[in-house]
């Protein structure tokens, strides 16, 4: 999130699209409630199913899954067209003033660039105009045919309300009243959230459909102000925290990442990612990206990273492809793979193209889980009859299976939505032998350790000098690896404009990221969590809930990163002609003339004036120091979101094109042979298909919870009243739901839900899957949904597309 | 005086001598020792937080045992913490039913092997676990350790083995993890914010 739980009640109008805050999230859906009352808001929930967040709206519309950039791109559209825009914000604190380069085109839905057999594009083309001293070219007027604006203009006025609604089943007076709500805030003193989750995360077109929809929150101003924001409603306990320390196979902590097999040297690895401004005096944060490499290599390699070995750069493994979740079942399928950990992860439940995912596990040499419960991963060899169907003696993987402990009994801190790092404590012992997972991960590594510094191996250096200094080796306290991410001085720290001044001595725990150097003098295993363990001890573990603002600023709560700001770009949230805030009732921060300050911690230089000339702009993170409405590099399908059709779609072209095959889907998307060969067409599997989360149960860990057990005991699949009509489908009948990968059998629930859309003058049906049960656990017995799904993801992030496929469905 | 409204009535039903008794330095408290007190007030309060979705809500487990040598802290009851800013003691059907999750019958208690084609778990030492694993590890990684690409450049990559982070797990596990399995040069290594 950009903002936070507490801040949605400072919001005028609400829109929940790509998620179900009241099901999924409903302690924090609270705070939607909460602005209904205290604030009047109006919330607008755009979904293909009525959920309970709908049920609660002042607005509904229906939307087909997989459409959400039509509809989306039709708003941009509308707030362009009709002038309900924040003109000020937009020209100062966005790029709609830059000039795009001459060679920029989009032309029968491919933007300038596009490589047919690699699939994918050069971005050369996507560039700004630059002028001779390397600067992005600007018209402050934002009258330049060629300015971000006036492409963004020509680019979505294609996207009418009948086109929208012929794409996107949503009826045009549905369409036109949610684009009223939506640009009511496009004056200064309105502000709308948006909150969204996985119904847009997973989607071939994911990542563009939150850009869409971060877009549209830009031109209204609202981002960075109090009540605003883009609201990744995150999944997982702790994904955030996970994703910050850079888990992902071509990431590095602090949203760093690994270089390219091309990188050879620390000079060309920087180069790409230690970004000099686009315009004047920005602040280009990233150019510190020295500083938190180096800092990140000396905690984990201490005197082994040394400036004569480019601080132990080649201890790092070098990328040449991405190795995500789908790569690497494709791997095991193809026999390259021998090894596999599943850490907390069940990706027989969770992974699409089941069969895919027990295949690939059955070829494997050894697969090791690391779980509190029992997971059908581990027991993927036992035949199940028709839920897991497999011959065990066939199966030649060797299988560990390792208890570890859970939340109630080991301490450590918790990443949330909000970006707030909360520490908890432990309450019980665990059970039988059950080990808690640093002393797992510990245990497994000074094995592979003492191996290696006794008979060597391939490479042993990284292993053998990898820092350790835990008091006890074989389980390291949480304080400890705490303390290490946050980060300490290794020589005293002297304040380069007062070198007499000592900022930290020797051995000092860093009080942010501030503080961090290139030349080896500091150590901080991942930047933007410098400041949680500081001198003065675990902020984390702070707890006084006061909000002294009475706007929901609990800065004292734990510890927010980065450096315990509670709103991203806060700096926006003031008047760039005054300094002053849009909204004075609900003051974030201000300039007063000599320093920002305010009920948050300031997201600029503190001493930032922001009416001088070329002043530092919000977006500090970014080369061009304002906000990217067009992205001349980073993302893989084009510089502005488009729509493309799911991989599977009840359509068989792509409206906006109807003429291209390659513009039918995600022309950036990379899909494997075998699984484009086990897509279905929409003659034998007509209906639209999304997966959802219940209330209930979590994923596929309740069904081993009693009480969860009981509320939801049994699977079951949700269709409308019209498509049970035709079908001959009764409420409580049995149905078999089946796509081009397999097939699901399971209860129908019959409501008034999920209803029939018109999708380009014909019908369309949804039907609805609600995850959660499996072969193994202490409710019924049930069909792994992602048995259905397809096994294709987005083109930037290959989360895969769960939300949007295409089954049948009949009697069973 | 630590009373409740029944207590009272029997004291109160005790008669006339009840006033006098206190006067005569007789205490309800005392007088009642052998009274059920509530059981909660006699637990350890320990601040957790939910492990589930994102909102990250406060919770307080109530747990029997004092921390002493003998006594091993088993969780009796689990609530929303009140102080919390964000959840201000609410707690969703999941998280209320927290304590079921501690207590699942299929929480697994011990390591344990599926020899390759067999049909069964077969106990093991966490010894011979990680014995056994790791000898696995750094045999594929030996023989598939990729120093240089076909082009001659450094890339030191492994990706015959790969894991799946937990997306539940605290960030100081989640940054051993990275900081022990990147060393290896591995890279096939997710969690669950890629799906």
């Amino acid at each position: 999130m950009t903002n936070h739980w507490q801040d949605i009640q400072n919001a005028d109008v609400v829109l929940i699209m790509g998620g179900n805050a009241a099901e999924a999230h409903p302690c924090g859906f609270k705070w939607v409630i909460e602005a209904k009352k205290q604030n009047k808001a109006r919330l607008v929930v755009v979904d293909p199913r009525f959920t309970r967040s709908a049920a609660m709206a002042d607005y509904y519309a229906p939307v087909r899954a997989g459409s959400d950039i039509a509809f989306l791109s039709g708003v941009l559209n509308y707030l362009l067209s009709n002038n309900k825009i924040q003109t000020e914000y937009v020209r100062h604190y966005t790029n709609a003033t830059f000039i795009v380069g001459p060679d920029y085109k989009f032309e029968d839905g491919l933007f300038s660039g596009y490589n047919a057999e690699k699939r994918n594009y050069d971005t050369k083309s996507w560039g700004y105009a630059l002028d001779e001293a390397g600067m992005a070219k600007v018209d402050m007027t934002m009258q330049d045919p060629q300015c971000v604006l006036q492409v963004m203009k020509r680019h979505y006025a294609r996207y009418t309300p009948e086109l929208v609604s012929r794409i996107t089943g949503t009826p045009q007076d549905k369409f036109l009243k949610v684009c009223e709500y939506i640009a009511s805030t496009s004056v200064p003193g309105r502000t709308m959230t948006v909150m969204y989750a996985l119904g847009w995360t997973q989607h071939s077109t994911g990542s563009q459909m939150i850009r869409t929809a971060a877009i549209m929150q830009l031109l209204l101003g609202n981002i960075g102000v109090p009540g605003g924001g883009m609201n990744a409603l995150r999944g997982h306990s702790n994904i955030q925290g996970l994703t910050d320390l850079g888990l992902l196979s071509n990431s590095l902590p602090g949203y760093m990442s690994l270089a390219r097999d091309g990188e050879q040297t620390l000079e060309t690895y920087y180069k790409t990612r230690a970004l000099k401004p686009l315009r004047p005096n920005q602040m280009s944060y990233w150019q510190n990206y020295p500083k938190f490499f180096v800092s990140m290599q000396k905690s984990w390699w201490g005197n082994a990273a040394k400036a004569e070995n480019d601080w132990a750069f080649h201890y790092l493994p070098k990328i040449d492809k991405l190795y995500d979740v789908l790569q690497a079942f494709e791997l095991m399928n193809k026999g390259a793979m021998n090894g596999y950990i599943c850490q907390g992860f069940n990706p027989v439940g969770s992974f699409p193209d089941k069969k895919k995912i027990v295949d690939g596990l059955s070829k494997l040499k050894f697969l090791v889980t690391i779980d509190p419960l029992v997971t059908e991963t581990s027991e993927f060899w036992q035949n199940h009859g028709a839920f897991n169907d497999v011959k065990t003696a066939d199966i030649q993987t060797t299988v560990f299976r390792l208890p570890s402990t859970c939340f109630a009994e080991e301490e450590g801190s918790l990443t949330n939505s909000n970006r707030w790092l909360q520490w908890h404590w432990k309450g019980a012992e665990p059970p039988g032998e059950a080990m808690p997972d640093i002393e797992i991960v510990a245990g497994l590594f000074s094995r592979i350790r003492a191996a290696y510094a006794k008979d060597g191996g391939a490479f042993p250096d990284p292993i053998v000098n990898l820092t350790w200094p835990y008091k006890i080796p074989h389980a390291p306290s949480a304080q400890e690896l705490a303390m290490e991410y946050n980060g300490k001085a290794l020589t005293d720290l002297l304040d380069p404009k007062d070198p007499t001044k000592v900022l930290a001595k020797a051995g000092e725990q860093l009080s942010g990221f501030g503080l961090l150097r290139d030349d080896g003098s500091t150590a901080s295993g991942c930047w933007i969590y410098s400041g949680a363990w500081t001198q003065a001890g675990n902020q984390m573990a702070r707890r006084d809930n006061a909000d002294p603002y009475g706007i929901g600023q609990a800065l004292n709560w734990t510890w927010a990163w980065p450096a315990n700001r509670r709103i991203l770009y806060n700096a926006a949230s003031v008047d760039p002609t005054t300094g002053q805030p849009w909204i004075p009732k609900r003051t974030l921060v201000r300039w007063d003339g000599k320093a920002w300050s305010g009920s948050d911690v300031p997201d600029i230089r503190p001493d930032a004036n922001p009416m001088e000339a070329d002043a530092v702009r919000p977006f500090i993170m970014t080369a061009e120091g304002v906000a990217r409405l067009f992205a001349p590099t980073g993302m893989a399908e084009g510089p502005l979101p488009e729509h493309y059709e799911p991989f599977e779609s009840p359509l068989v072209n792509n409206l906006m094109h109807p003429k291209s095959e390659v513009a039918r889907a995600n022309p950036a998307a990379r899909i494997f042979q075998g699984d484009l060969e086990r897509l279905g067409v929409p003659k034998d599997f007509p209906y639209v298909a999304t997966s959802y989360r219940l209330t209930e149960h979590f994923h596929y860990w309740t069904k081993n919870v009693r009480t969860s057990a009981i509320i939801q005991p049994q699977q079951f699949v949700e269709i409308g009243e019209e498509l049970a009509k035709e079908k001959g489908i009764e409420n409580g009948g049995w149905v078999k739901v089946s796509s081009k990968r397999g097939f699901i059998k399971a209860v129908a629930l019959v409501s008034k839900r999920i209803n029939a859309l018109q999708v380009d003058g014909r019908t369309v049906h949804t039907v609805g899957l609600p995850n959660h049960w499996g072969f193994i656990g202490l409710a019924k017995p049930g069909y792994l949904v992602n048995t259905l799904t397809p096994f294709v993801g987005d083109a930037n992030t290959q989360t895969p597309e769960y939300k949007s496929f295409t089954v049948n469905i009949e009697k069973a | 005086m630590d009373m409740s409204r029944r207590q009272f009535f029997r004291v109160s039903g005790a008669g006339l001598v009840g006033s006098s008794m206190v006067v005569l330095g007789f205490s309800p408290t005392a007088a009642l020792a052998e009274a059920r007190n509530f059981k909660l007030a006699r637990t350890t309060e320990t601040r957790n937080t939910c492990p589930y979705c994102s909102v990250g809500c406060g919770i307080i487990m109530y747990s029997l045992g004092d921390k002493a040598k003998n006594v091993v802290a088993d969780v009796l009851h689990i609530e929303g913490d009140p102080d919390h800013p964000v959840n201000r003691g609410t707690l969703c059907p999941k998280g209320a039913g927290l304590l079921d999750f501690v207590h699942s019958p299929n929480r697994l208690k011990y390591p344990e092997v599926r020899e390759a084609g067999s049909n069964e778990w077969k106990r093991i030492s966490w010894d011979s676990a990680f014995d056994r694993i790791a000898k696995l590890m750094k045999a594929d990684r030996d023989a598939n350790f990729q120093p240089t690409n076909a082009a001659g450049a450094v890339v030191n990559r492994w990706t015959s083995t790969g894991m799946l982070c937990a997306s539940a797990s605290s960030n100081e596990t989640g940054y051993i993890t990275h900081k022990a399995f990147r060393s290896l040069g591995m890279l096939v290594f997710d969690n669950q914010a890629r799906v």
